[in-house]
């Protein structure tokens, strides 16, 4: 496989919450248009290095970034970046599907109104389009006003991709996206993943080391560093190597299920 | 620290057969070669009879396998140890198909008269029941360093082989008469080369799992 291009560059990222440091030193380069998987034991920062890629963890006091996350070639961290727009071109998607309690049209119509993206008869192609990208437009094209919290968990997850993805983002951040999710419901979404990254970046945290090994390109191994509380990546590279000859003794344990 | 108790007992259990089926292979192989020196049809007929045990082992080995992967979802170096497993099975099963090609060639020679003494022939048998015993014992301890010996010694088999050729080709144009006899020699010292051929297979399957580079030493 040849090296696809770098999306998102992550260069000596440390990471503090007060005087606790929860990311030590993480480098890595994340592809794009490929999905790139988290994977690590409870605690070990995957979540907060995921956030640490839109600066959602701006929104927690008292926090503190050193080193460099380069969103093409631009650092995300450097002074004056407009966080509104880099949260629209890096979107997420939340562990439990958190729709609004709104219409369907209205959930996937909340980000193109709220950054005035799209209006009247451009809005109803970008909801249509994302409805359709999140491979929910068939399921839902006739009930467009009805709540979306009476949809499936399934629907209702593949609803908050279209909501994403209708503020047209270049990556999608996601949390767990199937934790909450029954077996079909999760595969759906893992289809879903394949054809998004088309068009898109995905990186992904899962606990579930199958979803990570069937779904994604690259898998990037966490795990606290030695001797510290403190989260960093020991281990990265392509899915399939990770999954049948990993360099690292640690990663070996945690993927066979021995670690722990 | 072992989260995976049933898993690694299953594991476990694997080896062991695998191994309790590469002394079951062993013994035909050997018992083959007694046949062959004391001319002893009744043996050989035991040793064809019994190679439906060792198909059958193989079978239990493969379903074993194929269980552990439907149900555990093994990665990394258990599975490569899986899927040594599954094709040291099938080299195991077919040596034992060649001890029983030579059992068959014990039976047909019965009816001829007693053959020359063939040191290179014994010479081979030695090696090649030693290349398994240490492609077993290599499995058995993860010994990548045995499994590379064992794939040296090959060369030697086929040197043996070659020698061997030779003398039984001087044989038949000295006297025709001993065309059939050599030949059967012959055959029997093509089963035990194949023998070499699977038993230096099996120790490739070791590198694979303990290290993740498959090597070719076959040429």
């Amino acid at each position: 496989m040849a090296q696809p291009p770098t999306k998102i560059q992550v260069e000596h990222l440390y990471f503090d919450y007060g005087s606790k440091t929860a990311l030590t030193d993480v480098s890595i380069d994340i592809a794009r248009q490929r999905i790139t998987a988290l994977i690590g034991p409870s605690g070990c920062g995957k979540s907060t290095f995921l956030r640490c890629l839109n600066r959602m963890n701006d929104t927690i006091p008292n926090t503190h970034v050193r080193g460099k996350v380069l969103l093409d070639e631009q650092n995300i961290y450097a002074p004056g970046t407009n966080v509104v727009e880099l949260r629209r071109r890096v979107a997420m998607v939340f562990q439990r599907p958190n729709p609004f309690p709104q219409s369907i049209f209205d959930n996937v119509a909340f980000g193109p109104r709220v950054l005035g993206l799209a209006k009247n008869a451009n809005l109803f192609q970008t909801i249509e389009e994302s409805l359709h990208s999140a491979d929910l437009w068939g399921e839902v094209k006739d009930n467009l006003k009805q709540d979306a919290l009476t949809l499936s968990l399934g629907q209702q997850q593949r609803l908050c991709i279209a909501r994403a993805l209708a503020i047209r983002p270049a990556v999608i951040l996601m949390d767990e996206p199937c934790s909450a999710l029954d077996p079909i419901a999760t595969l759906k979404i893992e289809e879903l993943m394949q054809e998004l990254k088309q068009e898109y970046t995905i990186v992904i945290v899962t606990h579930n080391m199958q979803q990570a090994a069937r779904a994604s390109d690259y898998t990037a191994m966490m795990m606290l560093a030695a001797g510290t509380r403190s989260g960093t990546v020991i281990e990265f590279g392509e899915t399939k190597k990770i999954f049948t000859n990993p360099r690292d003794k640690r990663t070996e344990d945690y993927i066979t299920g021995r670690y722990g | 620290m072992h989260a995976r108790e049933t898993y690694e007992r299953e594991l476990a259990r694997l080896r062991e057969d695998l191994l309790a089926m590469g002394s079951e292979v062993q013994r035909a192989i050997s018992r083959s070669i007694i046949a062959l020196d004391d001319r002893d049809v009744e043996l050989a007929r035991s040793i064809i009879a019994e190679d439906e045990v060792i198909n059958d082992h193989r079978f239990r080995i493969e379903t074993a396998c194929h269980g552990i992967m439907a149900t555990q979802q093994p990665t990394a170096r258990d599975l490569r140890v899986l899927i040594a497993a599954l094709m040291i099975a099938v080299d195991l099963e077919r040596m034992a198909d060649h001890a029983k090609g030579i059992a068959k060639t014990v039976t047909l020679t019965a009816r001829e008269p007693s053959f020359p003494p063939a040191p290179d022939l014994h010479r081979m048998s030695d090696s090649v029941r030693r290349m398994l015993d240490q492609g077993l014992q290599a499995f058995a301890e993860t010994d990548v360093e045995l499994a590379q010996r064992v794939c040296a010694s090959d060369d030697e088999i086929d040197h043996l082989y070659k020698q061997f050729f030779n003398v039984m080709l001087s044989y038949m144009l000295e006297d025709p008469r001993s065309i059939t006899r050599a030949t059967y020699l012959l055959w029997i010292a093509h089963n035990l080369e194949r023998i070499a051929d699977l038993a230096t297979n099996v120790s490739e399957r070791v590198i694979y799992y303990a290290t993740g580079h498959m090597q070719d030493t076959n040429f």
